[in-house]
């Protein structure tokens, strides 16, 4: 098992060092503009080096004055010491900022999270339970709803009927105009007030996996033969669902909810970009089209060491909980 | 299946001529799937809608409708002058500054003033009508013992008439003579004495002249000439070898006439268009005064074409401004949906339903090009892997494992961004889109297809073709595949939906498909336009119902596949 995890580590450390070549290459084709209007604006204050000698000098700390293996290299030797740079587009370190917005993602994420496992895995249970009856057509259909919809549409649909025409919540945000009047209590509910339309519109785009996930599981365990046996042995049919089946099918889905985890970190993107929460999902979007290659550089190493560390705890997870799986 | 339970009872040949083979068997159970069903039938319309209907539609893509709006615009302005008006005499030159001074020295009642280093004499020939005349020095003259000697200033000539004029001036100690039809004044300062040239240079009045033709230039004389005319109380006048007529109308104002016809009037009412160049015409004029005697707010006048055009009146502070209805186009943005255009138009003005129908277009053939793209680089690739295994099935498998943990959402903004920054041409955008979406997206059809061939491959009709000394070719592409392509659909139908789904998610971004190509996602990229969202439901809301029922579609349909595919499932 040590053994079979330090394997895994090790790929991922070799994958890593690919993806993240990948991407910095990508990223060195992005215009450096900013690169130099930031040269410019340094050059403009009094006694100031010149703008060429600044611009030579600003290229040299991010390593663009170098052929991209070798820009590279410069990056990955300060990555590896922790330091990422400092970001251009919030001119403070990228890990400081990192460190100010990741929680509001988390925060974002996790309630979803939760949100999702209360919705999708007792609906799943009854629609195997019930296959084929207008209950399973109902929870399928708004599964797929939830699958197919786009979460701009749907986020954009909230806004218009929650915050345009009711008035019930801001459009955009995280604390209200009134914010700063309000006492400790006061701010933290405010911040949660602004979070609901986020949350709605994560769960509601993200509860149809998981709910179809735990019905394919639980049909399967309900054809399973010791379902039959069960059943043979005369127990009650709400004892065979929640005792013996529903047992069974938590194995698989504990281990896809753990392998999630550390995507809860990542951040949502096009949700928080859309009601402009300030995690680290809008954060990086806002850096990725303006071109911040430091902050840029971290978000996408992050976000494949999430992804990374995700595939190994489910691995680790299979192997804990299904003991044929485990490798010697 | 409950009818082949009957068949099992009794396998008479009659019976079984009806089993099905498993294909049939596949659609059978695919088209007993209601909801599959229900996939199909809107994966259809929309076809048909996207592809057949931009064909149907009156309209093209990037169709603009303009449309008319009458608007009232400032026409003219009106006031009655309470200014000087400032004439300069032919060649002349009045200059601003020495206007000011003029004004000081009339409200003082001074008979001459200074300005910009020139004497200034003015002479009041009527009630608010001065004429301006200006002192320039031309020479200094020393005179002793009677002797007198003339020094020129600047490029001036003191001619002999000139000479003789001053000296008999200075005899008789005047302090103005004449020489040349010209008058000069002479000024002491200590024993030299100045001869200034005088000379009318402009006149000054509050009277207002309106010409009755465009073209008609009022020269310095005529004015003048008129003006003492009327102040007089003449009523006529020669001026530059031409009579003309005057005659005072009810209102105060004077009316020039020459030849019988009207040539110019003068007036206290100050019109002057708005627009420089236009000219208004006197009847024009009058009726401006008119409606502001009567204090009508609107009046009607013939303009230059004899129509009659209603003009509005409006009074600001005794300033007057006059309005007309012009006619101008504009693009006719956020109509209300109506029958010329059933969903309205949008921000460009263009139909609303037809870019639906082309954007659907685009949005559907960048799924099934992105899904081509997919499906060979995953059967080549998953294929290979599988089926070669060792260090090739090894090295392609962590090659599959980089592109999946390469984070796809920020690599689409990222180059979406460059591309934004290189500005590239829109339609080669659409092409470099698929290209991308589809070098992203292939691992996963990579990984099932080769877990596929991996089982496959142990199984005995692999070791049989092995045997009958099948060529490798043959092998992978006839036997191999085939038994694959079962969950290929499956993932193609259901990746479809993602692909739509991504393609609309970055244009709403605005890193997608960009205008002038429509795209569901970038005309949902309207409500970013809090005013949009707010009051213009039409724009946005069909386009997202739209995405989201196609995607729904190609999921109803994936998922009633993968269970008629899957011989287990049972009902």
């Amino acid at each position: 098992m040590k053994k079979f995890v330090i394997r895994r580590v090790l790929l991922g450390v070799v994958i890593l060092f690919f993806v993240s070549l990948i991407i910095y290459s990508i990223e060195r084709s992005l215009p450096t503009s900013y690169v130099k209007g930031k040269a410019m604006a340094m050059s403009q204050k009094q006694g100031a080096k010149p703008y060429e000698e600044l611009l030579a000098d600003l290229n040299a700390s991010y390593g663009l004055d170098k052929p991209v293996l070798q820009g590279y290299f410069v990056w990955l030797g300060d990555a590896i010491h922790g330091d990422f740079g400092e970001s251009w587009v919030w001119t403070q370190p990228v890990t400081e900022k990192f460190a100010n917005v990741i929680w509001y993602s988390f925060a974002l994420s996790a309630v979803a999270f939760v949100l999702e496992i209360l919705i999708a895995i007792p609906l799943g249970i009854i629609s195997a339970t019930k296959q084929y009856s207008k209950a399973d057509y109902a929870v399928t259909v708004f599964a797929l709803i939830g699958i197919s919809l786009p979460t701009f549409f749907f986020a954009t649909i909230l806004k218009w009927i929650f915050s345009i025409n009711l008035g019930w919540f801001d459009l955009y945000g995280i604390v209200g105009r009134m914010h700063e009047t309000y006492g400790s209590v006061g701010k933290v509910l405010d911040m949660a007030k602004h979070m609901v339309l986020p949350i709605v519109t994560l769960t509601i785009v993200s509860v149809g996996s998981l709910m179809r996930y735990t019905r394919t599981n639980m049909l399967e365990v309900l054809n399973a033969d010791y379902i039959r046996t069960a059943r043979a042995k005369g127990l009650p049919e709400k004892k065979v669902i929640y005792h013996h089946a529903f047992r069974n099918t938590l194995i698989p889905i504990i281990t896809i909810l753990g392998s999630s985890l550390p995507g809860l970190f990542g951040g949502a993107m096009i949700t928080e970009t859309l009601f402009q929460i300030p995690g680290i999902g809008y954060t990086s979007y806002q850096c990725l089209v303006q071109g911040d290659i430091p902050f840029t550089m971290f978000y996408m190493t992050f976000l494949a060491v999430l992804t990374l560390l995700g595939n190994l705890l489910a691995d680790i997870l299979y192997a804990v909980a299904d003991p044929r799986v485990r490798i010697n | 299946m409950s009818d082949n339970k009957n068949t099992a009872t009794a396998l008479d040949d009659e019976r079984r001529v009806k089993v099905l083979s498993p294909g049939q068997l596949v659609a059978k159970r695919f088209f007993r799937n209601r909801l599959a069903m229900v996939g199909l039938i809107i994966l259809i319309i929309m076809f048909l809608f996207s592809f057949i209907g931009g064909m149907v539609s009156p309209y093209g893509e990037s169709e603009v409708f303009r449309k008319t709006e009458a608007t009232w615009k400032d026409y003219a302005g009106a006031g009655y002058n309470s200014n000087f008006i400032f004439r300069p005499a032919d060649g002349q030159d009045f200059p601003a500054a020495a206007q000011q001074k003029f004004i000081l020295a009339v409200n003082k009642s001074q008979e001459s003033f200074e300005a910009g280093g020139v004497t200034y004499m003015l002479e009041n020939c009527g009630e608010d009508f001065y004429t301006v005349s200006a002192q320039t020095p031309i020479a200094t003259v020393l005179t002793l013992k009677g002797k007198s000697s003339f020094k020129e200033i600047g490029d001036a000539k003191v001619t002999d008439a000139i000479k003789k004029a001053y000296e008999e001036a200075s005899k008789k100690e005047e302090t103005t003579f004449e020489a040349d039809g010209a008058t000069y004044f002479i000024s002491k300062s200590g024993r030299e004495e100045t001869i200034s040239g005088g000379g009318e240079i402009a006149l000054a009045t509050k009277k207002v002249f309106n010409a009755a033709k465009e073209d008609a230039e009022n020269g310095y004389a005529f004015e003048k000439e008129a003006l003492l005319a009327s102040e007089a109380g003449e009523t006529s006048f020669t001026c530059e070898g031409a009579t003309y007529e005057m005659n005072t109308l009810e209102n105060g104002a004077v009316e020039i006439t020459k030849d019988g016809e009207v040539y110019a009037t003068i007036s206290d009412l100050l019109v002057s268009p708005q627009t420089t160049g236009s000219f208004l015409t006197l009847d024009f004029k009058e009726a401006v005064e008119q409606a502001i005697l009567a204090k009508a707010d609107t009046f009607t006048a013939v303009d230059e074409s004899g129509e009659e055009v209603t003009y509005q009146l409006q009074n600001k502070n005794q300033q007057y401004v006059i309005r007309v209805q012009k006619e101008t186009t504009v693009n006719d943005t956020y109509h209300k949906p109506s029958t010329a255009h059933w969903l309205g138009t949008d921000g460009n003005g263009m139909d609303m339903l037809t870019r639906l129908m082309y954007g659907g277009r685009i949005s559907l053939m960048i799924g099934f090009v992105v899904i081509i793209i997919e499906i060979v680089l995953g059967i080549v690739i998953g294929g290979c892997s599988g089926y070669f295994g060792g260090w090739v099935d090894t090295l392609l498998m962590r090659v599959v494992d980089v592109v999946i943990c390469i984070p796809a959402m920020p690599l689409y903004i990222i180059i979406g961004s460059i591309m934004d920054y290189y500005k590239i041409d829109p339609r080669l955008r659409i092409y470099a889109l698929c290209v991308i979406l589809g070098l992203v997206g292939w691992p996963g059809i990579a990984r099932m297809v080769r877990g596929q061939i991996l089982s496959l491959r142990e199984q005995e009709f692999m070791i049989a073709t092995e045997a009958t000394g099948v060529r490798v070719s043959r092998r992978i592409f006839r036997h191999l595949i085939p038994n694959v392509i079962p969950q290929l659909i499956v993932i193609a139908t259901m990746g479809l939906g993602d692909v739509i789904l991504m393609e609309a998610t970055l244009s709403f971004l605005g890193l997608g498909v960009k205008f002038p190509y429509a795209s569901w996602g970038n005309i949902v990229n309207a409500v970013n336009d809090v005013y949009v969202l707010t009051n213009f439901w039409f724009v946005w809301i069909p386009a997202g119902f739209l995405i989201l029922i196609t995607v729904l579609g190609f999921n109803f349909v994936g998922d009633g596949l993968r269970d008629a595919f899957d011989p287990k499932m049972k009902r």
